[in-house]
């Protein structure tokens, strides 16, 4: 039997098949459209000497309780600029406009992650001039953003303290992808069964060049060596 | 939910090599560490391809599994559920050398006569 159609009549189907079908190679990649995107951002926000981080972790893992953290800390002295994404609601960027902080929201209406063109758009609102940094804030989603670059200089992944230590496991791409992996609420540490070694050790074996810092924005364990990394990333 | 994106991206490519002329098939690498799913970009495809010179065409799918090489001792291996380990020499994870493709690798078209 043809093992390329299962066919038994194999020389007439295939020769009547050349005759019909054209097999045209393509190789290109899904997503070029976005990539290209992100490249034009990325040649934007060079130009104005801005770097950005883009920020990624599940939903409720601290994302903008660290922004706020990094805001009072560091606001004084750096330039921080955020654009907040999330599917719904402007709830994020309230509390970032409180601090005086220029903020954009995007809202991407039930989508699952942030994409260059939103980016594109967002950038478009923020006084690129008066900025050093721009910490994009993905939606909360450990899987869909790591697939769409969004012309950032750099990507951080947060895991929250009770979501465990195995989830490189379940979710290797966010891991093997990002720059510097963050532990947040650390706090919490005491009173759940999260093994950091065993978690450090996932993490380095699937990407050896991403530190991995762990801290409370709430009670600032931690928070020096996160600022002393934004601060070493500035241009 | 971000299929959507992906398989107009999909459409998009196809087009472009096609030539005008009518697609029967769709070949597709998706590596199983890319975030795709192939139900949701079939589910998309059908809802998106009608009124396309891709109307009706088959989608293929290969899926390319996740391999490892050890950082220690450079063998190759396919991690499975939660043994991470280089059966060679029992250091944990390793560069990820398969599983990230995405891309559509060729077309088959119904040539004009």
């Amino acid at each position: 039997m043809c093992d390329h159609c299962g066919c038994e009549d194999h020389e007439h189907h295939h020769e009547q098949e050349q005759e019909e079908i054209k097999r045209i190679p393509v190789v290109q990649r899904i997503l070029s459209a976005n990539n290209q995107a992100a490249l034009e951002n990325r040649q934007h926000l060079k130009a104005h000497g801005i770097t950005a981080v883009n920020i990624m972790s599940s939903p409720g893992a601290g994302k903008t309780t660290l922004l706020l953290a990094t805001i009072a800390a560091l606001g004084a002295r750096v330039r921080l600029g955020v654009i907040e994404g999330d599917t719904a609601s402007q709830v994020d960027a309230e509390i970032i406009a409180e601090t005086g902080t220029p903020v954009v929201q995007i809202n991407t209406g039930g989508g699952c992650h942030l994409d260059a063109p939103m980016v594109h758009n967002a950038l478009h609102a923020l006084p690129l001039d008066a900025l050093d940094v721009i910490f994009i804030e993905n939606v909360g989603n450990l899987i869909c953003p790591v697939s769409f670059d969004l012309g950032q200089d750099l990507k951080v992944g947060l895991l929250s303290v009770p979501e465990g230590h195995d989830k490189p496991y379940k979710y290797p791409a966010i891991f093997e992808a990002v720059d510097l992996v963050v532990v947040t609420k650390s706090d919490l540490m005491p009173y759940l069964d999260f093994d950091l070694e065993k978690f450090k050790e996932l993490v380095q074996g699937l990407n050896p060049h991403a530190p991995v810092l762990t801290l409370s924005a709430k009670t600032g364990e931690g928070m020096a060596e996160w600022l002393a990394w934004v601060e070493a990333q500035l241009g | 939910m971000h299929e959507l994106a992906v398989t107009e991206d999909i459409l998009r490519i196809v087009a472009e090599h096609a030539g005008g002329q009518q697609i029967t098939d769709i070949y597709l690498v998706i590596g199983d560490m890319s975030s795709f799913v192939d139900d949701s970009i079939q589910f998309y495809f059908d809802q998106l391809a009608p009124g396309t010179m891709a109307e009706g065409a088959t989608l293929h799918f290969k899926r390319i599994p996740i391999r490892f090489r050890c950082r220690a001792c450079a063998h190759e291996f396919k991690p499975v559920g939660l043994d991470w380990r280089c059966p060679n020499c029992g250091a944990l994870g390793g560069e990820v050398i398969a599983g990230k493709e995405f891309y559509v690798e060729s077309i088959e078209v119904a040539s004009n006569k």
